[in-house]
C-alpha cells in the first residue's frame, strides 16, 4: 500500500534520512523505533509530505505522491496524522474539531459529519466532551480527540508521531488502548514510538532506525528476542 | 476667567463633529484592517516581488509624517490624477493607507506567533492554504493581537484630529471654528478634549467585552 523507495532527506548540510526503502501493506501495523535524532519522525512526515524527500520516491497504492504534479491535498486527505503535542484547534469545540475538515474539505453535510463525529467520540470514550473546548481536556483526552479528528476524515492510513510522549504516565494507557482498537479494526498504521511493550504487542513489524538509516526490519518476536544488528542490541539493552 | 455661558450655544456645533470623527475612524480602521491583512499575507508568502513591494510600502508609510501624507493626498491627487478628491475621501484614504501599514506588521507578527503545529495539523487534514488561513490561523492570531489592534484604533481616533488641517469638519475643526468665532480657547478645546476622551473610554470598554468573548475557549 505504501512503498518507500530510496528516500533520503537532508536539511541543508544535515543528512537526516539516508536511502531508506521499505513497504507497508494494507492493514499492517509498523512501529518505527530508534534513538532520538535517528530520523523516525522525519520518515513518518515524509509519508504525508509534511517533509519533502530530497531524493527517492514514495508510492501510495501505486501512485507516486512525491511526483511534482501530485495533488498533495488529496493525498493528505487519505492519511491521518496524530502528533506528539495533539495540535487540536483551540478556538473550536471538540465537536467542531472533528467536523471541520470533513465539512470544509470533503464537502460532507453538517448533519452527517456530526453524526460521524459523535460515533467517533463514543469510540474513544469521550461522548460527554463534545461541546467543551480543548483547553478543558487532559492530555490523554486531547490525544484521543486528536485521533478521532483524524479518523473523521476516514483515512486509509494513520500515522502516529510519538503519540504518548507528551502524556503523563497514567494517561498513556487510555491512548494506547484506542490505538490498539484501531489496529484490531484493520487500519494501516505507522507508529513512531518509545513504548516498547506496545510495539511488541501491537505491531506486525518493527523498523529500527539509527543515524538516518533503516538498520533492521523484523517481526517484533524476532526483533526483541534476537536482534541481528549490534546497534539494535545496544538500543534494546538501554530500553528494556 | 472661565465663561461657559458663552460656549453653550456652540456646543451642538462641536458635537456635530463627532459624526465625522467617528466616520473617518471606523471606516479607516475597517478598511485599514482589510488592507493590513492583505499586506500581512503577502509578507509571509513566497512571492518575492510582492513581498518586496509590501515591505517598501510599509517602510514609506511608517517613515513619513501622517500630516504630510494627508496633505499630499488631498492636494496632490487633483494635480496628478485630475480627480477632485473630497476632504472626506482624502481623510479616509490617508488613514486607511497609513493604518494598513502599521496593522500589517501587527498581523504578520500575530500569524507567525501561532504554533507551527497548528499549520501542520491543518495541512495533515488536507485543508487548503486559503481555508487554513481563514479558519485556523487568523482566528488564533487575531485573539493574540486584539489588544494591539485596539491600541491602533485608539491612536487612529485621536490622530483623526489631523483632518482639521485640510478643513474637514470633525470635532477638532469645529472647535477651531468656535474658537475663531468667540475668541476663546479654553472652553471649546476643553469640550473637544472631553469628547475624544469619552470616545476612547467607550472603545476600551467595548474591546474588553470582545476580548472576554474571544477568551471563552481558554
Amino acid at each position: 500500500m505504501i512503498k518507500i523507495q530510496n528516500v533520503s532527506k537532508s536539511f541543508g548540510s544535515l543528512d537526516v534520512l539516508h536511502d531508506i526503502s521499505t513497504e507497508i501493506g494494507r492493514g499492517d501495523v509498523v512501529a518505527i523505533i530508534g534513538p532520538s535524532g535517528s530520523g523516525k519522525s522525519t520518515l513518518l512526515r515524509c509519508i504525508n509530505l509534511l517533509e519533502t524527500p530530497t531524493k527517492g520516491s514514495i508510492f501510495i497504492d501505486g501512485d507516486e505522491i512525491t511526483a511534482p504534479k501530485a495533488d498533495v491535498m488529496k493525498i493528505r486527505q487519505k492519511i491521518g496524522m496524530v502528533f506528539q503535542h495533539f495540535y487540536l484547534f483551540p478556538h473550536m469545540t471538540v465537536l467542531d474539531n472533528l467536523t471541520y475538515a470533513p465539512v470544509k474539505v470533503k464537502g460532507v453535510s453538517k448533519e452527517a459529519a456530526e453524526a460521524k463525529a459523535r460515533d467517533l467520540l463514543a469510540r474513544v470514550g469521550l461522548s460527554d466532551k463534545a461541546d467543551v473546548f480543548p483547553a478543558r481536556l487532559s492530555g490523554g483526552q486531547k490525544q484521543r480527540v486528536a485521533i478521532a479528528r483524524s479518523l473523521a476524515m476516514e483515512p486509509e492510513i494513520m500515522l502516529f508521531d510519538e503519540p504518548t510522549s507528551a502524556l503523563d504516565p497514567e494517561m498513556v494507557k487510555e491512548v494506547l488502548e484506542v490505538m490498539k482498537g484501531l489496529a484490531d479494526s484493520g487500519m494501516t498504521m505507522a507508529i513512531v514510538t518509545h513504548e516498547m511493550n506496545f510495539a511488541r504487542e501491537v505491531a506486525d513489524r518493527i523498523c529500527f532506525l539509527d543515524g538516518g538509516r533503516l538498520v533492521e526490519e523484523a517481526p517484533p518476536a524476532e526483533f526483541f528476542t534476537s536482534p541481528r544488528s549490534e546497534r539494535a542490541k545496544q538500543f534494546l539493552e538501554k530500553m528494556l | 476667567m472661565f465663561d461657559f455661558a458663552q460656549i453653550v450655544p456652540y456646543i451642538p456645533f462641536i458635537l456635530n463633529g463627532i459624526k465625522v470623527t467617528l466616520q473617518v475612524t471606523l471606516l479607516s480602521v475597517v478598511l485599514g484592517f482589510i488592507w493590513g491583512s492583505i499586506l500581512a499575507l503577502i509578507k509571509i508568502s513566497n512571492i518575492r516581488i510582492l513581498k518586496w513591494l509590501a515591505v517598501a510600502y510599509t517602510s514609506v508609510f511608517r517613515g513619513t509624517p501622517l500630516i504630510l501624507q494627508l496633505t499630499f493626498i488631498y492636494f496632490a491627487t487633483p494635480q496628478i490624477f485630475g480627480y477632485n478628491i473630497s476632504k472626506f475621501e482624502a481623510a479616509v484614504l490617508t488613514f486607511t493607507l497609513n493604518s494598513g501599514a502599521y496593522i500589517s506588521e501587527t498581523i504578520r507578527a500575530g500569524i507567525l506567533a501561532v504554533d507551527k503545529g497548528q499549520w501542520e495539523a491543518a495541512k495533515a487534514l488536507g485543508v487548503p492554504y486559503r481555508q487554513m488561513m481563514i479558519d485556523i490561523i487568523l482566528p488564533q492570531a487575531l485573539k493574540n493581537i486584539l489588544p494591539a489592534l485596539v491600541n491602533e484604533t485608539i491612536a487612529l481616533l485621536k490622530e483623526s484630529a489631523l483632518v482639521s488641517t485640510i478643513g474637514l469638519a470633525d470635532i477638532m475643526q469645529n472647535a477651531n471654528i468656535v474658537k475663531g468665532t468667540i475668541f476663546r480657547y479654553f472652553e471649546p478645546y476643553l469640550i473637544a478634549g472631553a469628547l475624544y476622551y469619552v470616545m476612547v473610554m467607550l472603545l476600551t470598554w467595548l474591546a474588553h467585552g470582545l476580548e472576554r468573548r474571544l477568551r471563552r475557549s481558554d
